[in-house]
């Protein structure tokens, strides 16, 4: 007997979305399993992964504070994959635009002006667009690959945050740990629910979710980047930019990430540290794949990212576990999704091999 | 005086380019399959976690090497059946085999963290310490290093001088022709997948267990990413990449070189230059799009369905 993969003549539509529920279902079990076998109750560890941060008004409302930078990142990746353009380096893009907007707060923050904060947010878009540029260029100009150009560029901005946070932005009066001076309070984000971390890039990350929208369902570059995602021959033909395609996706990813940087500074943290994000841009890979790479599915994968975050410091706290189970989870749920993915071009036929000595009829 | 420096830098740089050339020639094998594995970084890390855990608790660096190429054998694995046999996209799923492998292996190495191993070359020369200054610098040269300079020779060989050789390359230049040929694309693959995934694991251990003796979360810092960009800088030849990892060893060290010799500048400014040579060494390589698109495996990246 021998299982074959037969391809189907279009895709089934109704795998499109049963195939993500079955990867989270297919993890939830993997994960109980992985909790056995690390010696603890799976069910208990389950209900405080999953169930614990929904039961209380905070929990909830550090799920959308941590749900803001994956979305805003996942957005840009999502766009960039659609055109078969991989920017993988948002962590590195996030990185410079928290460094661009923190460089604004700490040069003209506390005077109290009013343009303090949105030169702040401009800076942060404009430092992750300029970081996602130099890909862009390198691509367009010289070939090199995106994949690992981004990447490279992602290290280089970690030791650039490194150098000024120990050398020329160190907060004098820190008694030496490398951090800037906390922002002034006109330099910091409004809240946005009273009591709670939540601040308003939330709301910037909701309307890049609706943006995306638009521009990948209603305009004629988003219909360009399908073509050239999905049929590059065609898109030849029929005179699309390539080179304008990759500049468009990059930029805008770059500035997403970059928005999601400077919020993340300027919201809940108030000064640069070493580390910024707990890998908030590679996450978001996985989130912009969960999500189907459609704007409204990656709203809910990063909302099932971030409770996979706070649930995995309940896990800290309570169980003792190290944080690094996020990780392995997150790769978890994606290996299973691509898995699960399978099947909605193909579907499986089960062969039975002949019986000895049959006379085969053609 | 000099020739004391000279010594230095060059065991400096050959120690520093052997995890790059173990990666690099599994990533190059399998890529010459038809294959693209992203995931290098993630199996280097699992090879360091588990190398460092198994020479640990065993007392024997060799257990720790053979974990360790077993750890990342088996995560090459899972990355064969998902995009060998499930035919997923390759660039996603290297991409997960990364994000798992971090995760994975700051998880198993948490409780090793801080623990003290005695490295490589001190297990076979235990008087390394007491040896004068040219003799301990040979001394620093071990197996491992020396099978790392061996291996583009030997893939070299097998390449272009054994009948497999010439079937993984017919593999990965058109699966099409070679199914038609009769040979067996996907179980070719599968080899060529797992051998990239034993070396990735080799490689970081190498790094745990050799270079630095110890483990600490995300240890191989891009070394795996590093040694991508080393296969496309190599267009898929086996001595150029052994020259372009040679090249890395020596960038590398040269930060550390840099502070030895006072220069003031700051390390975090030093320890950006493997990165941004990379970029610029791959800026270099593609932009000759007729070379590039000419010497890559043909097949790279797509996957084979086989409908007869």
């Amino acid at each position: 007997m021998r299982i074959n993969l037969v391809a189907r003549a279009t895709p089934a539509r109704a795998m499109l979305w049963a195939s993500p529920l079955i990867a989270a279902l297919c993890s939830a079990i993997g994960i109980a399993a992985l909790f056995a076998m690390l010696g603890r109750d799976p069910v208990q560890a389950l209900g405080i992964l999953f169930v614990a941060p929904l039961s209380s008004g905070s929990g909830l409302a550090e799920i959308a504070l941590k749900a803001t930078p994956l979305l805003l990142c996942a957005i840009g990746i999502a766009i960039g994959c659609k055109a078969e353009v991989w920017n993988i380096g948002a962590e590195g893009q996030f990185t410079l635009g928290a460094i661009a907007g923190s460089g604004v707060a700490l040069a003209f923050g506390g005077a109290g002006h009013w343009w303090v904060l949105p030169l702040m947010i401009l800076a942060g878009i404009a430092g992750g667009a300029a970081w996602a540029a130099i890909p862009a260029l390198l691509k367009t100009r010289f070939n090199a690959h995106e994949i690992l150009t981004t990447l490279m560029l992602t290290y280089v901005a970690t030791q650039l945050l490194g150098y000024l946070v120990t050398g020329p932005w160190r907060d004098p009066d820190g008694f030496g740990f490398p951090q800037t001076r906390q922002f002034e309070p006109d330099a910091m984000l409004p809240m946005l629910v009273p009591n709670t971390r939540l601040h308003i890039g939330a709301l910037f990350a909701l309307a890049a979710v609706g943006l995306a929208w638009l521009l990948l369902g209603r305009t004629l570059i988003g219909f360009q980047i399908r073509v050239v995602g999905a049929a590059p021959a065609a898109a030849r033909y029929a005179g699309f930019s390539r080179h304008g395609i990759v500049w468009f996706c990059l930029l805008v990813s770059g500035g997403l990430a970059g928005l999601a940087g400077i919020c993340e500074i300027a919201g809940p943290d108030g000064q640069l540290t070493p580390v910024i994000s707990p890998g908030y841009g590679f996450a978001a890979i996985i989130v912009a794949f969960l999500g189907r790479l459609h704007p409204l599915g990656i709203l809910f994968a990063s909302l099932l990212m971030a409770l996979l975050y706070i649930g995995g410091e309940g896990l800290q706290m309570t169980l003792q576990l190290p944080l690094a189970v996020t990780g392995v989870i997150q790769g978890m749920l994606l290996f299973f999704l691509l898995a699960a993915d399978v099947f909605i071009n193909f579907r499986v036929r089960v062969v039975r091999a002949p019986a000895q000595g049959a006379v085969r009829v053609a | 005086m000099h020739s004391a420096l000279l010594l230095s830098v060059l065991v400096a740089t050959l120690r520093a380019a052997t995890p790059l050339l173990f990666a690099g020639f599994g990533e190059l094998v399998t890529e010459r399959s038809g294959v693209l594995n992203l995931g290098v970084e993630g199996m280097m890390l699992t090879g360091a976690a588990l190398g460092f855990m198994g020479a640990a608790s065993s007392g024997s660096i060799l257990v720790g090497l053979l974990l360790a190429m077993v750890g990342g054998a088996a995560l090459s694995l899972v990355f064969g059946v998902l995009t060998l046999s499930l035919m997923a996209n390759q660039v996603a799923t290297g991409l997960a085999l990364t994000i798992f492998g971090v995760g994975f292996s700051a998880l198993i190495g948490v409780s090793f963290q801080g623990v003290p191993l005695t490295g490589l070359s001190s297990v076979i020369w235990p008087s390394l310490a007491q040896a004068v200054p040219w003799l301990q610098q040979l001394m620093l040269i071990d197996p491992l290093v020396v099978a790392a300079l061996l291996l583009p020779f030997a893939v070299q060989l097998f390449l272009y001088r054994s009948r497999a050789g010439l079937v993984l390359r017919a593999v990965g230049e058109s699966h099409d022709v070679a199914h038609a040929l009769g040979y067996s694309v996907l179980r070719i693959r599968y080899l060529a997948v797992v051998f990239g995934g034993a070396m990735s694991g080799l490689g970081g251990a190498y790094l745990s267990l050799a270079y630095t003796p110890m483990w600490t979360e995300n240890m191989v810092a891009g070394r795996g990413w590093i040694a991508l960009a080393l296969v496309v800088f190599s267009t898929w030849q086996p001595l150029w990449l052994a020259l372009g990892a040679c090249l890395f060893g020596f960038v590398t060290i040269a930060q550390f070189q840099a502070e030895a010799l006072g220069i003031d500048i700051s390390p975090h400014l030093l320890a950006m230059l493997p990165y941004l040579i990379t970029v610029l060494v791959l800026v270099l390589i593609s932009r000759d799009r007729v070379r590039l698109k000419l010497r890559a495996p043909a097949a790279l990246g797509r996957p084979f369905h086989a409908t007869v």
